[in-house]
């Protein structure tokens, strides 16, 4: 104590400016004004679904498809691929700025469709990209850097939670137009029509082409026409993210459906692609990001310009997933594999929907949950609210976000009738 | 039809690329890229690592393993272990619990990573203004990720004389003085590119002593440890002389080159702290900032070096193979310089085989590199620098009798 200080005090007289320097130098730390960044609040249901020891715990959180015993899936078709791709022997070159040239192809095919007028024009480019959240980045630094006439990108409300910060942080501004009509649990057509109809000419407005995440309510095809019409009327720049083609009916054209048809409506489009659960890539970062542009000419513009956004965030993306991706693509018989596997991920998923229910219903609940069988995808807003939400948690251990959303790829024939059990607990 | 992206200009190709691509239409069968940094063997191919191969069969026998997504900051024994390659073993700052790492798309996305936070969060919230330096010259997108990153002022410090082909090291130590206090300078640990010269050790001393006198930080860009001297310790000198000399740093890794995993994607941001607490909080910040970039990095990369940095047997042939490629490059070096004293080439030649790593600034002009270009096909960038792994015993003497044709025809 007192020792210290005068030995301190006998330096510091001597040695003044070192010393203090010094000291500035190794006490304080660059970083000491650096807050502590909030949890992600889906992690953070992870986290303490994993520190949870009832045997019965369900964790219906992170959006990534389980098998019915509750286990990650590889698909066949992907085990398939890796193995055709090891015994090439490839080498481990660069891969071009824009991605592998054979993915990106058939990436745009697997959105547009083979006979695209789009694609036989050449009037598009796609980049390969780091998977669906890599993709919307590009497309919103995009939008930043070359769609000045307007700054506002209009979500659905709600949307998935990351949009907002990738475009904010790309420079732009976020609005809302209505989407989720929490009465119904379903779509608020009328809504999200008088919303549209008034958003500001060449604004962008974000679409979610299938599996709506987090709600799980898609627009009927006679509701995206309508859609479309005024979209059109207004001038505004689509953006597409699609990050379940396939996943959502098990059928990959119906999946599209919106997408192709907004094309032949004359839509320039922005579209972001994702193979993370579509073909269960998660982890290797599979997606592609696509603009349809007026022609050939101006799609190369637009290409050069895209490289110049990528190079300086991670200069060429990484090869094994999309290596993958464009195997199975690109290989009939894994190809079919996949459609196969694609549709009976979204077949159960839509199995335990109708268990979920039928298990409610035997349980006596007298809810209407006919939302549950009607929205589309992993994701289901059960309608529940934040004091059941916290209930299901604490007292039967099962885990989900706190808006009621509910991961049904969580859900299996082992579980349906505990989840049920627990949801008419909290709700009857 | 009126278009949105009517007024979107054709943008520049990316230089180095475009010599590629240029090399790949090019007709003459004399031709030689020296163009990208990409490791070559004597028969002028790829190579993969044999240690890579196995480690790639390894995983794809292994069923337990599965897709997954990876935790934002990365796979948690490939950042730890890739922070151990940089800072070594037995490093203090790693005992004091100080050290994180974020796994990033190679070094590219690691200096992507560590930008975007300095921007954000080094010296006070908004670092738009606060400087940074980039050696003159340096990669050339070492601008771009800065800029993009949202710093408006980039600056070059002096680094390479051209008069005497080597280190201007009081230019270097003149603009770390004349620097603002607090400015960020980015550094390349070893094997500077593109010139091949690096600060000898006690040159280092000097410049860490300014910096630590002005709090200038400390951002190294490592992407050849390992390929400069063939030795992993002996590359990392830079980088651990100045954690011990107390720095708060960032180093941008990158495996691209020392594992011969360019497509990949392998990078790790290691980030050194005071203490944990900072530390903490810093990686925190980060992984914000990864989740709107890219969510979470590619795991195919990642699981075959932390298999192999963790795994003994793998480790040693892994640095087995690295020693391979740098003394092939020494080889080059030695053969190529002999070769240009042999044909009485004017100049001193001695720079190629006093620079050190893939690169060589040959310190050949502009004017003489488009005679190299067009006239004997032999591709090089405007900046006179080579790719020293473009050589190989059979097209060695052709490129040295060009050269000389350069220099002598050209001035």
């Amino acid at each position: 104590g007192i020792e210290l200080i005068s030995f301190l005090s006998f330096f510091f007289f001597f040695y003044r400016p070192a010393i203090f320097l010094c000291f500035h130098f190794f006490l304080s730390s660059w970083w000491t004004e650096v807050q502590m960044g909030p949890p992600d609040p889906i992690l953070g249901v992870t986290e303490a679904f994993k520190r949870d020891t009832n045997s019965k715990k369900m964790n219906l959180g992170v959006g990534a498809y389980r098998d019915d015993n509750g286990k990650p899936y590889v698909l066949s078709c992907v085990r398939k691929a890796e193995a055709l791709i090891a015994s090439k022997m490839l080498d481990k070159e660069y891969l071009p700025i824009g991605g592998l040239g054979d993915f990106n192809k058939a990436c745009a095919e697997l959105a547009l469709g083979p006979d695209s007028e789009v694609l036989k024009s050449k009037r598009s480019i796609t980049v390969q990209t780091i998977s669906g959240t890599g993709s919307l980045r590009i497309g919103a630094n995009f939008l930043s850097r070359f769609h000045t006439v307007a700054r506002d990108v209009y979500l659905p409300k709600p949307s998935w939670g990351n949009h907002t910060p990738i475009f904010r942080d790309a420079g732009m501004q976020l609005k809302a137009y209505r989407y989720y009509d929490p009465a119904t649990c379903g779509f608020d057509f009328t809504g999200a029509l008088d919303d549209v109809s008034k958003i500001p000419e060449h604004s962008v407005i974000m679409l979610h082409a299938c599996a709506h995440n987090p709600t799980g309510v898609d627009p009927r095809p006679e509701q995206w026409k309508e859609l479309s019409a005024v979209i059109k009327k207004r001038k505004l720049l689509v953006f597409f993210d699609m990050a379940y083609q396939g996943f959502a009916s098990g059928d990959i054209d119906r999946d599209a459906w919106a997408v192709r048809y907004f094309l032949e409506q004359g839509h320039s489009v922005l579209l972001s692609q994702s193979f993370a659960k579509n073909m269960g890539l998660y982890g290797e970062r599979v997606g592609g990001f696509t603009v349809v542009c007026a022609d050939a000419e101006e799609a190369k513009r637009v290409e050069s310009q895209l490289k110049i956004l990528i190079r300086p965030i991670y200069s060429n993306p990484p090869m094994n997933g999309a290596r993958i991706a464009s195997t199975i693509l690109s290989t009939p018989e894994l190809r079919s594999t996949w459609l196969e596997e694609v549709k009976g991920m979204a077949d159960r998923i839509i199995k335990m929907r109708e268990m979920l229910v039928t298990n409610l219903k035997k349980e006596g609940s007298t809810h209407n949950w006919q939302h549950v069988i009607d929205q589309i995808g992993m994701f289901c807003f059960t309608g529940l609210k934040p004091e059941q939400v916290e209930r299901l948690t604490k007292e039967f251990s099962v885990y989900m976000t706190k808006d009621g959303r509910i991961s049904v790829a969580g859900v299996t024939s082992g579980n349906v009738g505990y989840l049920a059990h627990a949801i008419h607990q909290v709700t009857k | 039809i009126m278009s949105i992206f009517g007024e979107v200009p054709q943008a520049a190709p990316v230089a180095v690329f475009k010599l590629t691509a240029d090399f790949r239409e090019d007709q003459n069968h004399s031709k030689v890229n020296l163009g990208v940094g990409a490791y070559r063997t004597d028969e002028c191919q790829p190579w993969v690592l044999p240690v890579v191969r196995k480690v790639e069969k390894m995983i794809a026998d292994d069923h337990s393993l599965n897709h997954e997504y990876l935790p934002i900051l990365g796979l948690p024994e490939f950042r730890s272990s890739a922070s151990k390659i940089a800072l070594g073993e037995d490093s203090p700052a790693i005992k004091d619990n100080r050290v994180g790492a974020v796994q990033c798309l190679g070094g590219t996305g690691a200096l992507k990573i560590g930008a975007e936070f300095l921007r954000r969060w080094y010296n006070g919230t908004d670092n738009t203004k606060t400087p940074v330096y980039v050696s003159a010259p340096t990669w050339e997108n070492h601008n771009a990720v800065f800029s993009n990153a949202g710093f408006e002022d980039i600056r070059p410090y002096k680094y390479w004389d051209a008069g005497k082909r080597g280190l201007d090291l009081e230019g270097f130590l003149g603009d770390l003085e004349s620097a603002p206090d607090h400015s960020i300078f980015v550094l390349h640990a070893c094997a500077h590119n593109p010139t091949g010269t690096d600060p000898t050790q006690d040159q280092w001393k000097k410049i860490a002593d300014v910096m630590k006198r002005k709090s200038l930080f400390a951002f190294f860009d490592s992407a050849y440890q390992g390929f400069a001297s063939g030795n992993l310790d002996k590359d990392a000198w830079a980088v651990r002389y100045f954690v011990s000399q107390g720095f708060e740093l960032f180093c941008a890794q990158s495996f691209s080159k020392n594992f011969g995993l360019y497509n990949e994607r392998v990078g790790n941001l290691t980030v050194v702290a005071k203490d944990q607490d900072n530390l903490n909080r810093a990686l925190s910040q980060m992984e914000k900032i990864v989740r709107i970039t890219w969510s979470n990095p590619p795991s195919q990369g990642a699981r075959l070096v932390a298999i192999t940095l963790n795994t003994p047997e793998l480790f040693a042939e892994w640095k087995d193979n690295v020693k391979t490629m740098a003394e092939r490059v020494l080889l080059m070096r030695a053969q190529l310089k002999e070769k240009l004293k042999a044909l009485g080439t004017p100049g001193t030649w001695e720079h190629i085989t006093e620079q050190i790593g893939m690169f060589s600034f040959t310190g050949l002009n502009p004017k003489q590199v488009e005679y190299l270009v067009k006239e004997k096909h032999v591709y090089l960038m405007a900046s006179g620098r080579i790719n020293m792994c473009g050589l190989t015993t059979k097209n060695i003497d052709y490129v040295a009798e060009s050269i000389h044709e350069a220099v002598t025809t050209v001035q």
